[in-house]
């Protein structure tokens, strides 16, 4: 499922003194089974873009084609494309409602019309996917549950729609590291199997390590959609705009500064062991 | 989704009515209240008229935003002007048709009627878009302080009231971020009949009202961690002061008052 966004623009309170732009005349696409992260300050559009991506949002101007078709085509089915992205905001445990652990999780589904024994081998998968203990909590009501598994209740809600497209608005915000490590994990895996992932998130890290393209947001405006590692070779932008390198790409400049030849594709930690070892082992020569 | 929502539509500016002692504006439009119900005449409904226009300007508030505050209540206006024109009893006819009558009288009753709404609700429209809720909530506790003899909890009451407002855009857009979540789950929020809409609001409502909850506890820690601890012995940043634009103000309204009372 390829989604395309062509020179799209949103305008909150148009006609008014609040009016203000959230996204500029941002035109990407992105295809199937792609990792794109997305970052920028606070402010600077994402969680609008995404809004739009998913349909959620009507632009102001602008066009999203998804499998080359446009969205905003008057009868184009909307609740088709439900099955198709699903869509974890921030703070998805803010979304619980129902009674019980199972009817949250069952919510979705049930909604885009997949049949009740399907239903339950989807609940009871996503619920394995987010490590919970199906028997234990299916029939808990959702709010006696910790913080962390909450989130994790709500994604396995979204994860039950079985959605190609996944886009998730900085899933890992307030997690244990344990809850974040384990949660990137899932996402890189989803990945793997097939599905397209857009994130947005402050972890410059887990971008660096996972995803495939990034794109950066500034004021409403896309500043950068490039690789990850050229988009974190432009330490200078990255840093006026508010945003940091990747710890990998800060050790690696530390090396530079002091003479080491380390390679600007150097971003992830694995590359770096291998670059350090290289260099270890020519200095023992 | 939620979109264009003003506010207890406070217009921010900076005229001489927007800088208005609060707690002058809400007596003034006591007054101005009564001052409509005795402008009996012609010329006084004019004088009326005048004044409120005198009003707009000088707070330079854009007047259709005035009119938008009308909009609500169209219906209302209308309906009286039509139930008074056609079964007032009595009156010279002017002309008939089927089962109803229009009375000179009964016409003249129902214009008078229908002015004294508009002017009602553009005087105290102009009360809202000209003092910020603050403010508002802030006069109306001083206005009220002879009542903490009686025990009446006037400051708790004004605090409920800033709270409550303070949070209206906060809920606002909760619920914005709420629906578009529960809408990427498969939620319809306007579709169906009235009993399928009314449970789908269901997973609108439950999220909404917990956030609501732990907002509320959230901020009472955050208020007593404060030292808040009531009214008592709470002193203010910003003292009231009446002014000369307010003496002045209210020796027109007095002023006005007095004309309408002379028969006028």
């Amino acid at each position: 499922m390829s989604i395309e966004l062509k020179n799209l623009t949103y305008t909150y309170m148009p006609g008014t003194p609040f009016e203000a732009k959230a996204v500029d005349d941002i035109s990407v696409s992105i295809k199937n089974g792609e990792f794109l992260g997305i970052i920028g300050h606070t402010g600077s559009g994402k969680t609008t873009l995404i809004g739009l991506m998913a349909g959620l949002l009507k632009p102001t101007s602008g066009t999203v084609l998804i499998n080359g078709e446009d969205i905003g085509k008057k009868g184009y089915d909307r609740k088709n494309l439900r099955r198709h992205i699903g869509v974890v905001f921030q703070y998805p445990e803010h979304q619980l409602f129902e009674e019980t652990v199972y009817k949250d999780i069952a919510f979705g589904p049930g909604k885009i019309g997949v049949p009740g024994d399907e239903t339950e081998k989807r609940v009871r998968h996503a619920m394995a996917l987010m490590e919970l203990d199906f028997d234990g909590i299916k029939e808990l009501s959702p709010f006696e549950l910790s913080g962390g598994q909450k989130r994790r209740v709500a994604i396995a809600g979204v994860l039950a729609m079985e959605p190609e497209v996944l886009i998730l608005d900085e899933p890992v915000a307030g997690l244990d590291p344990k809850g974040r490590r384990h949660l990137m994990q899932l996402i890189t895996r989803l990945n793997s199997e097939g599905k397209t992932i857009i994130m947005i998130t402050h972890s410059m890290d887990d971008l660096a390590e996972n995803a495939q393209r990034v794109v950066v947001l500034n004021g409403a405006k896309m500043v950068m959609d490039d690789v990850p590692c050229k988009v974190f070779s432009n330490e200078q932008v990255l840093r006026d705009i508010g945003l940091d390198l990747p710890y990998v790409a800060k050790i690696a400049a530390g090396l530079r500064s002091k003479g080491k030849t380390v390679p600007q594709s150097v971003i992830r930690l694995d590359d770096l062991e291998d670059c350090v070892t290289k260099m270890m082992g020519k200095s023992n020569d | 989704m939620i979109k264009n929502v003003t506010l207890g539509q406070y217009f921010p500016g900076d005229s001489i009515i927007h800088r208005l002692d609060p707690r002058m504006k809400l007596l003034l439009v006591i007054a101005v209240i009564v001052l409509i119900f005795m402008a009996d005449t012609l010329v006084g409904n004019l004088v009326v008229l005048a004044f409120l226009f005198l009003t707009i300007l000088l707070s330079r508030v854009n007047a259709i935003l005035v009119l938008r505050g009308l909009k609500p209540l169209w219906f209302v206006i209308t309906l009286m002007f039509v139930l008074n024109t056609f079964f007032y009893s009595g009156g010279t006819e002017l002309f008939s048709f089927w089962v109803l009558r229009v009375t000179e009288e009964g016409l003249h009753n129902a214009i008078r009627l229908a002015v004294r709404l508009i002017y009602l609700i553009t005087a105290t429209t102009m009360l809202t878009l000209t003092t910020s809720p603050i403010a508002l909530t802030d006069g109306l506790e001083r206005l009220m302080a002879p009542l903490k003899v009686v025990r009446f909890p006037v400051h708790e009451l004004a605090m409920m009231m800033t709270i409550a407002m303070r949070f209206i855009p906060t809920l606002l857009e909760e619920t914005d971020k709420i629906m578009k979540a529960q809408t990427a789950r498969g939620a319809e929020f306007d579709s169906g009949n009235v009993i399928r809409r009314a449970t789908g609001m269901v997973p609108l409502l439950v999220p909404l009202f917990v956030s609501a909850f732990r907002r509320a506890d959230e901020l009472a820690f955050a208020m007593e961690s404060r030292c808040y601890h009531g009214g008592e012995g709470r002193t203010r940043m910003k003292i009231l002061h009446m002014r000369y634009p307010d003496i002045i103000s209210a020796a027109v309204v007095a002023g006005l008052i007095v004309f309408a009372a002379m028969g006028y």
